[in-house]
């Protein structure tokens, strides 16, 4: 597989200026960028700049997206920290990400390195893995609904054949969020294998062929040559899996609308929850914020981290 | 089991005689990784067996794990049905829509970035790279707010609106397009060729791997999305195939056969796109990794 593994985007290669014929003076190249870049920047700032500066004022204040809006101050964050629900919906999310963010990476790394062996149907393996991953979370949702459904799922029915007792699955308060991870790790998995295959065919080969010219080991390869060298994508995956852990919605919409008792009430169904639900778009907004500050601060540390590292790699 | 597997013993001390070796005629990979890619393609076998069996046996208790015959009755039930083909309709137009104009806008754009000198070009390069990061339950409210007063709430509109061009999809080719070697464009500039003319029919000719992953990121994140479409969309003549397929299991949930004939109907799309284009696909997620 030729694909590239995931690089960061840097702005530093500017378009570099070399003089070039033009038939226009700057002037009308200004105006053709403009006129190119308009679409985008109406969309894309229209939609997410002026939304989030909305959504902080939104915030401080009492919003039912009927009447007008009344300015509360701080009293939405105020109540949130005081709202069980909410510290129930963090909860729940922090277990559901620390679950199934280290298992898809763990897993999609020790698939992708078997994988990557020179053996027979390994295209038929990766294949696969990752079909899951296309499939919509509605439609993952609605059918382990219906495998995992108490009375006529085909789960309990096989437990059955096995003489096992029948499981409540998603209708038990105490397993509900795991059989989430579970369902999120059958079709999210198979992306971390398929990004680390992208990144094992960059190990350079000479330096696996030094190590083992050395006497080093399979295991000591992987150890001290292979997972070092993955180390960007493994931090890159961190990222991108935990940002997507934590915004889980549809999933939960679809298979348990937040429960049985509360017991799979993620943030961003709360916030949808207070939002369109109950029509306390403030307080929903001041949610959505104290999750984004969250994702913020767990974004930077790792960018600090990752650098860190760069510079001690560099030493 | 100890044929031709590394065992951790040797592993761990490689200077240890190796074992002796019995030959499997395949690799012991295979017993691993055969079962594990069961596990992953059961359900959606499950899926697809379960959309032709009749509800009487799926029904029943314990209910049967293989059908007797193929039936078709779930699938007549989904296309007769009032609203199902319009959800497909509507699914296609907003999808077809998406990728089309993320194609236009994002060449566009990305093309100005990448060649063109403007004013502030870099702080709206880095502003546009920032918005990438922003989670959508923060812009959602007043996403919602904005649909509402331009009067889209509730029409394929407000889902076309906020997916007409992503920054995803401008970065993306602002990159594909640095990397393209400028001389064939000076050439076509001296010759007296416009700007948008260079564009598309010099560059984008050249561009079809960038294209080709904005589409198939289009086509996935659009096709799938239910969370937008749940908020911006009440009546049932206007939602999408995610939206209603919900809907659908809500209102039907006893007619298992029915919801999973529309299950399949929902994923077939996304699945035969990725069958057709496996190694673009897989490229193209791989390549979504730019986000990070």
């Amino acid at each position: 597989m030729a694909s590239r593994p995931p690089t960061p985007i840097t702005i530093s290669p500017a378009p570099h200026r070399v003089r070039r014929p033009r038939r226009a003076g700057p002037r009308h190249e200004s105006a053709t960028a403009w006129t190119f870049i308009a679409p985008a920047v109406l969309v894309i700032l229209g939609l997410s700049v002026v939304p989030v500066v909305w959504s902080l004022l939104l915030s401080f204040q009492a919003d039912d997206l009927v009447t007008p809006s009344r300015w509360v101050g701080l009293d939405n964050y105020d109540a949130l920290v005081r709202d069980p629900n909410f510290g129930q919906a963090v909860r729940n999310t922090v277990v559901y990400t620390a679950l199934y963010v280290p298992l898809s990476i763990v897993l999609g790394l020790a698939l992708a390195l078997v994988l990557n062996q020179r053996i027979r149907l390994v295209g038929v393996y990766r294949t696969l893995m990752f079909v899951p991953f296309v499939v919509s979370a509605t439609a993952q949702g609605v059918l382990f609904s219906f495998i995992l459904d108490p009375e006529f799922g085909a789960a309990n029915s096989l437990l059955n054949r096995l003489g096992l007792s029948p499981q409540g699955f998603l209708t038990d308060p105490g397993q509900a969020l795991f059989v989430l991870v579970g369902i999120t790790l059958w079709s999210g998995t198979g992306f971390c294998v398929v990004v680390y295959l992208a990144a094992l065919q960059d190990v350079p080969p000479s330096l696996v062929e030094a190590a083992r010219l050395d006497g080093a080991g399979r295991w000591q390869v992987l150890r001290h040559v292979v997972l070092p060298t993955l180390t960007p994508i493994t931090v890159f995956l961190v990222l991108w899996q935990t940002i997507n852990a934590l915004q889980v919605f549809d999933l939960v919409y679809v298979t348990t609308k937040g429960g049985p008792l509360g017991s799979t009430t993620v943030i961003v169904y709360f916030v949808w929850e207070q939002a369109f639900k109950n029509f306390t778009a403030g307080y929903g907004a001041a949610a959505a914020y104290v999750i984004a500050v969250v994702l913020f601060v767990i974004a930077a540390a790792l960018r600090i981290a990752r650098r860190r590292g760069q510079a001690g790699a560099a030493r | 089991m100890t044929a031709t597997l590394v065992t951790p013993a040797n592993r761990v001390a490689p200077a240890e005689a190796p074992p002796r070796r019995f030959r499997l005629p395949f690799s012991a990979w295979h017993l691993l990784l055969a079962p594990l890619a069961v596990l992953f393609a059961v359900p959606l076998l499950w899926l697809l067996v379960s959309s032709v069996m009749t509800n009487a046996e799926i029904n029943r208790f314990p209910p049967a794990l293989w059908p007797h015959g193929i039936d078709l009755g779930g699938y007549a039930y989904v296309l007769g049905d009032a609203m199902f083909p319009r959800w497909f309709a509507n699914s296609l137009i907003v999808s077809a829509t998406a990728v089309a104009s993320n194609l236009l806008f994002g060449a566009l754009g990305g093309y100005a970035f990448a060649r063109l000198r403007f004013a502030g070009s870099r702080v709206l390069l880095v502003l546009m790279l920032a918005t990438m990061a922003i989670p959508f339950q923060l812009t959602m409210i007043p996403t919602f707010i904005v649909m509402r007063e331009l009067g889209l709430i509730d029409t394929l509109g407000a889902l076309i609106v906020p997916s007409l061009v992503t920054p995803f999809a401008v970065f993306l080719m602002r990159q594909f397009f640095l990397s393209l070697p400028r001389e064939l464009e000076e050439a076509a500039w001296i010759d007296g060729c416009s700007t948008i003319g260079v564009l598309f029919r010099i560059v984008l000719p050249l561009s079809r791997p960038a294209l080709t992953t904005v589409a198939i990121l289009t086509f996935l994140t659009t096709w799938n999305d239910l969370t937008w479409p749940l908020i911006a969309i009440n009546h049932d003549t206007q939602y999408t195939l995610q939206l209603g397929l919900t809907t659908f299991q809500g209102l039907h949930h006893t007619e298992w056969s029915a919801v999973m004939a529309g299950n399949v109907i929902t994923v077939v799309p996304v699945l035969l796109a990725f069958l057709g284009a496996q190694k673009a696909f897989i490229q193209s997620v791989t390549a979504s990794g730019l986000k990070g």
